[in-house]
């Protein structure tokens, strides 16, 4: 219970926020006084968040499926040709910016929600497909060979062998992906899309502080409350692999 | 029993196996010794299909492997891993149950088959049974390997140097619990060791094998008594053959017996029945005795061995 807490605190904290901005407004309006409106609220915020986290969510789901099945057949013995190419893609493709991604997929899928959730889809994958192959990679290969050779089949030695113990990487590179989209979904407010990026380009196009200021610190609570959460989910990830891992 | 007919395997250009036969009686303990990279654990992997020959035919119990379902031919050949492969993730009773419960054996059978054998390899379950992998000793871990190859009550056992990387003391207490386990149910066993006197203790017999060759396949004192190559000679040792040889009779076959088993003697030296010649010789050059009593397993002076009759008749 005592790893949940940060989490259940953080996330009272993110809608509180939402809810009671406006409360804070003599804090905005001492920071911003030439304004006549230092509240965002052409959108409620809690929209803007529900829209945030679902593009957040959705591009997460499909690439840690694809991800991750990805990592599992580059390092099965069929797939094994595949394994330098597909570890190459994961280790350039994150140098590559996420911005030009957004450049590049807009012309091809257009203005809204697509060209965000492919951008997304794709720079998430990295992380999770780079520790996926790190974490099925780095199994001690005589536990491999034990299970295969008490006569486990390949599909039971994945499931029951290998997933469990490389668990813990794998969720490590998914934590990552969310953290880094959360950040990056903001982008998507400008080329259409309703994120908590819109009260902060909002606020750059009006010179508005207390509206970028707004967006920022709800972005970074949802961020670290994802964050947090994971941090209690790689925790409550079997006990008896934490104990192998010392 | 397990036939392997000109048995070869390659990696790349490397002949790892080169075109071995060997023939494994039911119930027998045939082991590999070599030294390392001789194709020893290659050999054995083969023997449960987890590398594929490259030529040659081999057979479990007159059928090809080739033609079996790798999975059914090994949940009936015990596997006990060079460096254990216990499952860091799994508790010691789990990774004990694996194979039983891919055979889907009821929980009941699975919980009293376990704690059988913690209980047969020294282990106890209340202590052990729920503790994870690392926080064993090397010995235990290797205790739990060998449970864990047994639990299915498997027909052949495949054991890759099971006991290597122990100190002398654990090794020979794991060795004496191979033979007794040996002696309760007898198993086919393919043993691979590099320890020479490993081998000749617990062998049948011994196939010793030289760069993937079969150098020669028969039983330890007929290894020491006539090794067929200068390679086996060395292996065996020049020097002390004849201590080895000693170290494979025990004291039984050259003690004069008394009429009935008397009361031992307190506090004085005593040899076991089963203690090697090789021992009691030791004991009698350490102590300066020229002869030893003898005592049988509940502790009566059953004969006594001499000094002379050990170096007339020991080799
Ligand atoms: N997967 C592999 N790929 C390439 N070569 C291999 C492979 N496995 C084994 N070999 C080679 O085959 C030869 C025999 O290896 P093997 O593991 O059978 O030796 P071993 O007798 O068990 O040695 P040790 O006592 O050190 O365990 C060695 O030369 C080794 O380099
Ligand atoms: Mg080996």
């Amino acid at each position: 219970m005592r790893n949940w807490l940060p989490v259940l605190l953080l996330i009272a904290l993110l809608c509180g926020l939402c809810a009671a901005m406006p409360v804070l407004e003599p804090l905005f309006r001492g920071l911003q006084p030439d304004k006549a409106r230092v509240i965002y609220q052409r959108e409620s915020l809690f929209f803007l968040l529900g829209h945030h986290l679902m593009l957040v969510a959705v591009s997460a789901a499909v690439a840690t499926l694809v991800a991750v099945a990805a990592g599992i057949f580059a390092t099965r013995p069929s797939g094994r040709d595949f394994l330098p190419l597909v570890s190459q893609v994961a280790s350039i493709g994150q140098t590559f910016p996420p911005v030009a991604v957004l450049a590049l997929a807009v012309p091809v899928l257009g203005f809204g929600e697509a060209p965000i959730l492919f951008a997304l889809m794709l720079y998430g994958l990295l992380p999770i497909l780079r520790n996926t192959l790190a974490g099925l990679e780095g199994l001690d290969p005589t536990v491999r060979e034990a299970a295969l050779g008490m006569g486990m089949s390949p599909w039971q030695v994945l499931c029951q062998v290998e997933l469990p113990l490389a668990g813990r990487v794998i969720l490590a590179g998914i934590r990552t992906s969310v953290t880094i989209n959360i950040a990056t979904a903001a982008i998507g407010s400008t080329i259409g899309a309703r994120t908590l990026g819109d009260p902060v380009i909002a606020g750059l196009v009006n010179g508005n502080t207390a509206y970028v200021l707004q967006g920022a610190i709800l972005i970074g609570l949802l961020a670290l409350a994802a964050d947090s959460l994971f941090e209690a989910l790689e925790r409550a990830w079997g006990a008896g692999v934490a104990i192998a891992n010392k | 029993m397990i036939e392997l007919k000109n048995v070869t395997r390659r990696f790349g250009d490397t002949v790892a196996v080169d075109g071995i036969d060997l023939a494994i009686e039911t119930g027998e303990v045939c082991v590999l010794v070599g030294s390392s990279g001789c194709g020893k654990s290659t050999t054995l992997r083969m023997i449960n299909r987890l590398l594929p020959h490259s030529s040659g035919e081999i057979r479990v119990d007159g059928k090809d492997i080739t033609t079996l379902n790798p999975e059914r031919l090994r949940l009936n050949m015990g596997y006990v891993i060079q460096g254990t492969g216990l499952f860091p993730h799994w508790t010691v009773a789990r990774n004990i149950a694996l194979v039983p419960r891919l055979l889907k054996w009821p929980q009941a059978r699975v919980d009293a088959r376990v704690r059988e054998l913690m209980t047969l390899l020294d282990l106890d379950p209340d202590t052990y049974a729920n503790k994870y992998p690392a926080q064993l000793s090397g010995g235990q871990a290797q205790r739990v390997g060998v449970a864990r190859a047994l639990a299915a009550d498997p027909n052949i056992l495949l054991m890759d140097e099971p006991f290597g990387a122990l100190d002398a003391i654990t090794r020979e207490n794991l060795q004496l619990e191979m033979l007794r386990i040996q002696r309760q149910v007898r198993k086919t066993t393919v043993f691979v060791t590099h320890d020479i006197d490993e081998a000749l203790k617990l062998a049948t017999r011994i196939a010793v094998m030289d760069q993937g060759r079969i150098v020669q396949h028969d039983t330890p004192e007929n290894i020491l008594r006539h090794p067929a190559s200068e390679f086996v000679e060395n292996l065996v040792g020049k020097q002390d053959r004849g201590l080895k040889l000693m170290s494979l009779r025990p004291v039984r076959e050259l003690m004069t017996a008394h009429a009935r088993p008397r009361p031992a003697t307190p506090g004085a030296d005593a040899l076991g029945e089963d203690d090697s010649l090789r021992e009691a010789l030791s004991v009698m050059l350490c102590r300066n005795l020229t002869q030893l009593p003898v005592c049988n397993g509940r502790g009566e002076e059953t004969g006594v061995i001499a000094r002379e009759r050990i170096i007339r008749d020991g080799v």
